[in-house]
């Protein structure tokens, strides 16, 4: 149900986009310039808006999740990457994290054999798919900028060249195309094959994948089934960065403003949804910090400074009377007072 | 807000990279392509806008045909006018100059089709 409601809404849009585009007249200009603005002006301001509201929230506490062996004795040996103690460290847990993914790397999978027994493995195929997933989805975006480029940068040129290494057909099939249908390929089945995951899916997890599978299927079909015309693509694209309105819309395949209004709602959810990751990778606070609780003394920034510390000696102090009356135990007996010990005696 | 010192660097950054077109761009345009037009015909192959899309399926299929599987040089257009199926002896009898019309489109989609890896280049002037 969660994946039939997600696959629905982007099945819509994309019937929204070519219906808009084939009837609506000036429907080319809104899908074509007017609404791809307002979603990038929409990624821009909402994404900077909920770093600023991340960085605005205070983590008062070291929580480093720790991986390994922490600092401690000289004789004991730190694991300085998963468990780090310095800056130094904390930037080499980063690195691997944002650039190879590590903790999907050290992802285990826990299965119950006759006996009963409890078995634990690696399980490594997440990290994999995940990482041709990402990698892919990079290079695929930086080979767009050809569109949004002119003169095109020698980056571009370069990624073109090692894409369509292979020269299989006209025009040459790039590689990044066939790993990112296959990885979001199995993302997808991932979550519906295995019921613990099934179980936990969400359609704010369905829902991008639908939606960048589409954006990935209309792209391979413009290039390599439907062909369209690129020059007057790239005019509209080019135009749109460059302020120039002037291209020839009408010349321009519906199924190109299908992959752009599917792109133009990506960019616009992206703020608001789990995508964000992309920022909040490097803010989340189990990974960034140093595990140094036992060297610096951090403190919290909203103690009132006019509260002094104190002491359990002088709480003591204050409550001795009432704790020796409870039969609680004192680390400092009560002074004996004359007064009181004669009359007892007297009685 | 805390972490100044690293949070707006960072931002500034990203900003900077995902507005990259903007200001790569920013003051103009660029040059548009303007094919040249061959003046000793009226039709190419295949109607303009199907060559302006497909052009490189067809001469793939040339080639395979031709090359690998025996198949004929001579075409014929809709209304019966014979070509060779050729790039150089074909296409180019009528678009002479790769400078001036192959690569007007190919350079502003920073396309490189592998074509004159086999063929030889026809020497241009200029």
């Amino acid at each position: 149900m969660r994946v039939l409601y997600s696959l629905a809404i982007v099945l819509a849009l994309m019937l929204l986009a070519y219906t808009g585009v084939e009837v609506l007249p000036g429907g080319r200009t809104l899908f074509g310039v007017v609404l791809p603005w307002l979603a990038f002006v929409t990624f821009l301001f909402f994404f900077v808006a909920k770093i600023v509201d991340w960085a605005k929230s205070p983590v008062p506490f070291r929580i480093p999740t720790t991986c390994g062996q922490e600092n401690s004795l000289p004789w004991i040996k730190q694991n300085k990457l998963d468990c780090p103690s310095t800056t130094a460290g904390v930037w080499g847990r980063m690195f691997l994290e944002i650039f190879l993914f590590r903790s999907l790397f050290r992802n285990t999978r826990a299965e119950i054999h006759e006996g009963p027994k409890l078995v634990y493995g690696s399980s490594k195929y997440l990290w994999l798919f995940g990482l041709m997933f990402h990698y892919s989805f990079l290079v695929i975006v930086l080979r767009h900028m050809r569109l949004f480029t002119n003169p095109v940068p020698f980056f571009v040129h370069a990624l073109e060249f090692g894409d369509g290494f292979l020269q299989v057909g006209a025009p040459p099939i790039y590689i990044t195309d066939l790993v990112f249908l296959g990885a979001v390929t199995f993302l997808f089945l991932r979550r519906v094959v295995l019921p613990a995951i099934r179980y936990i899916s969400l359609p704010a997890d369905y829902f991008p994948l639908f939606l960048i599978f589409g954006i990935g299927l209309t792209g391979v079909a413009m290039r390599y089934f439907f062909r369209v015309d690129v020059i007057s693509i790239k005019t509209l694209t080019h135009g749109l960065v460059t302020f120039q309105f002037s291209a020839p819309l009408e010349s321009i395949s519906s199924l190109f403003f299908v992959h752009l209004f599917l792109v133009t709602t990506l960019m616009a959810y992206f703020p608001f949804s789990k995508l964000m990751h992309l920022g909040g990778v490097f803010l989340s606070p189990t990974r960034n910090m140093a595990n140094n609780s036992r060297m610096v003394r951090h403190i919290n920034p909203w103690n009132d400074p006019s509260i002094k510390p104190h002491s359990y000696a002088a709480y003591e102090d204050d409550f001795r009377e009432f704790m020796v009356e409870a039969g609680l135990p004192v680390e400092k007996e009560l002074e004996p007072k004359a007064d009181e010990n004669a009359p007892a005696a007297s009685e | 807000m805390y972490d100044k010192d690293k949070i707006i660097p960072g931002l500034i950054v990203f900003v900077g990279l995902v507005t990259f077109p903007l200001w790569y761009g920013f003051g103009g345009g660029g040059k548009l392509p303007v094919p040249e037009k061959p003046t000793n015909s009226k039709e190419c192959v295949m109607p303009t806008a199907e060559m302006r899309t497909s052009h490189m399926v067809m001469l793939n299929q040339w080639r395979d045909d031709i090359v690998r599987m025996g198949g004929a040089r001579l075409g014929q257009t809709a209304d019966g006018t014979q070509y060779i199926r050729s790039l150089q002896k074909g296409c180019m009898k009528c678009h002479t100059s790769k400078k001036k019309f192959c690569d007007e489109c190919h350079t502003y989609a920073a396309v490189n089709p592998y074509c004159w890896d086999c063929h030889i280049q026809p020497k241009e002037a200029n």
